[in-house]
């Protein structure tokens, strides 16, 4: 494929251009096409439309998080569940009347082959003028007939400190050069901590402003790595408009807002059954459980630190119940 | 043009959200706010607001000067109001065994090259460094949110902090 040059693509199955100049992608037995507005998506029980807003969306941050943790709903119907080495894909697996119907199918894919797959279209749909981490009125539509590419935007490396944001050797700050300040962030003060190492000690007394690395974030919805404690790691981002995905926990998750507001939709992580809205304002800490589903909505762009366990052994003590769905017992 | 003004929370001025139940308890989301848990928290009580097994993120009251502790793991302050001084020390022989979890007291002063100092505001995290030992200083309240894991003097009030 054109414009792809970090990844092996002999397994990726796709078509010649179609008349609106995009190519159709098949993974096992799903099969993919988009037109000027929208993607449709078949498999052997059924067919799905979704705009190609929405999936694009969502199509760029399961690449860009590799498939995160546990599930990555694009919409009601279609997503991916993460196995850390496999992914599944399905369509109605956690829709309560596609199950009922039985109508729901799910494919296991080796973590490569999907990765690839989904990289070449997320690459081939995306036009010149289109880019699918900004918020909506950041970027121009993705609709149209095919028009160029966007890969430099779709393929952002994402950060992923070792220890700390500014420690020498490890993710440096963020600099006018290439991070801008963004426009509703214009306000939030730029100062740096004092930092007097004595001789000798200049790689471990470290410190920065998260508040300003926060404030030059080109991209929305796409936590990326700052300070590590163990397997606590904690996963900052700039949030707004919407979360492009139906967030699915495999674990129990935790948001400290660390200014504005996001209102998150919250439902059943197997039935999509509406469970609350939780309203979280600056400075408000809360879990969200390991059985739900989630997707956040923030007015104005805000600052959201998504503290995650990365634990690899987490989902299946959840399974066996040796670890338990809720944050805590009180 | 729209100006913008983002809000970020403090001891002074700080307005917590809220839960609209549809099929589902509060308690289960463990809802609490930072500013409010440091208002009602003594100086330097590690008030646990965030729990994922071990792991644990601690609002802490920072007023007056800390005692000197000191952790076999790394752990990260960030300051979410006021401003705070921290000072390190390598400690000479380690405190704690390297599988100790969370922080502990240090008895009297300790025994160490000087690393040096750090001053946050507002928004900065720092790093303290496994095996160094640190105390902290604020002239006036400050609010820290503590990235460590579950420790002696780690407090948890759950059922006073979070919406039920
Ligand atoms: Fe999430």
């Amino acid at each position: 494929m054109k414009g792809i040059t970090d990844m092996t693509v002999t397994d990726v199955q796709s078509t010649e251009p179609n008349a609106q100049g995009y190519c159709e992608f098949s993974l096992g037995a799903f099969h993919f096409s988009r037109d000027e507005y929208f993607v449709h998506i078949t498999w052997p029980t059924g067919k799905h439309v979704l705009s190609a807003d929405v999936f694009l969306r969502a199509l760029q941050r399961d690449v860009a998080w590799d498939f995160f943790y546990g599930t990555v709903n694009f919409d009601s119907v279609f997503g991916t569940v993460n196995h850390y080495g496999t992914v599944d894909m399905f369509a109605g697996r956690f829709n309560d009347a596609y199950r009922k119907a039985e109508l729901d199918h799910t494919e296991n894919f080796e973590t490569p082959l999907i990765r690839d797959t989904f990289k070449a279209m997320l690459d081939d749909w995306t036009n010149a003028s289109f880019d699918p981490f900004a918020s909506p009125a950041e970027t121009d539509k993705p609709f149209g007939i095919k028009d160029g590419s966007n890969t430099e935007a779709i393929t952002r490396r994402r950060v992923a400190a070792n220890r700390m944001v500014s420690v020498p050797g490890d993710e440096q700050v963020r600099t006018d050069e290439t991070h801008p300040v963004n426009r509703m962030f214009a306000d939030v003060p730029q100062d740096e901590p004092e930092v007097y190492p004595e001789p000798g000690f200049e790689d471990e007394v470290a410190a920065y402003n998260l508040y300003k690395y926060i404030s030059r974030s080109d991209v929305t919805w796409n936590p990326s790595v700052v300070s590590v404690c163990k397997a606590s790691l904690y996963c900052p981002t700039s949030e707004e408009y919407m979360l492009p995905v139906f967030h699915g926990n495999d674990r129990v998750e935790w948001f400290v807002q660390l200014s504005d507001e996001i209102v998150w939709d919250v439902q059943d992580r197997d039935t999509g059954a509406p469970r609350s809205k939780v309203t979280m304002k600056a400075g408000d800490v809360a879990a969200m459980p390991g059985d739900i589903r989630h997707q956040g909505y923030s007015p104005k762009r805000s600052m959201l630190l998504v503290w995650e366990n990365a634990s690899p052994e987490l989902p299946e003590m959840i399974r066996t119940g040796k670890a338990s769905v809720y944050p805590v017992d009180f | 043009m729209t100006e913008y003004v983002t809000k970020f929370g403090s001891l002074a001025d700080y307005d917590k959200g809220s839960i609209d139940l549809i099929n589902d308890q509060a308690k289960n989301y463990a809802f609490s706010n930072i500013f409010e848990v440091a208002s009602s928290s003594k100086p330097w009580e590690k008030v646990a607001v965030g729990k994922n097994m071990q792991y644990v993120l601690e609002a802490i009251r920072a007023e007056g000067t800390s005692e000197w502790r000191t952790c076999a793991h790394d752990e990260f302050p960030l300051c979410m109001d006021g401003e705070v001084t921290i000072e390190l020390v390598k400690l000479d022989t380690p405190a704690v065994p390297a599988d100790k979890e969370g922080s502990v007291r240090i008895d009297g002063e300790p025994v160490g090259k000087k690393m040096g100092r750090i001053v946050l505001r507002k928004g900065h995290q720092a790093l303290l460094p496994a095996n160094a030992a640190y105390r902290m200083s604020a002239s006036a309240p400050s609010v820290i949110l503590l990235q460590t894991i579950l420790g002696d003097d780690t407090v948890e009030r759950w059922a006073d902090i979070c919406l039920s």
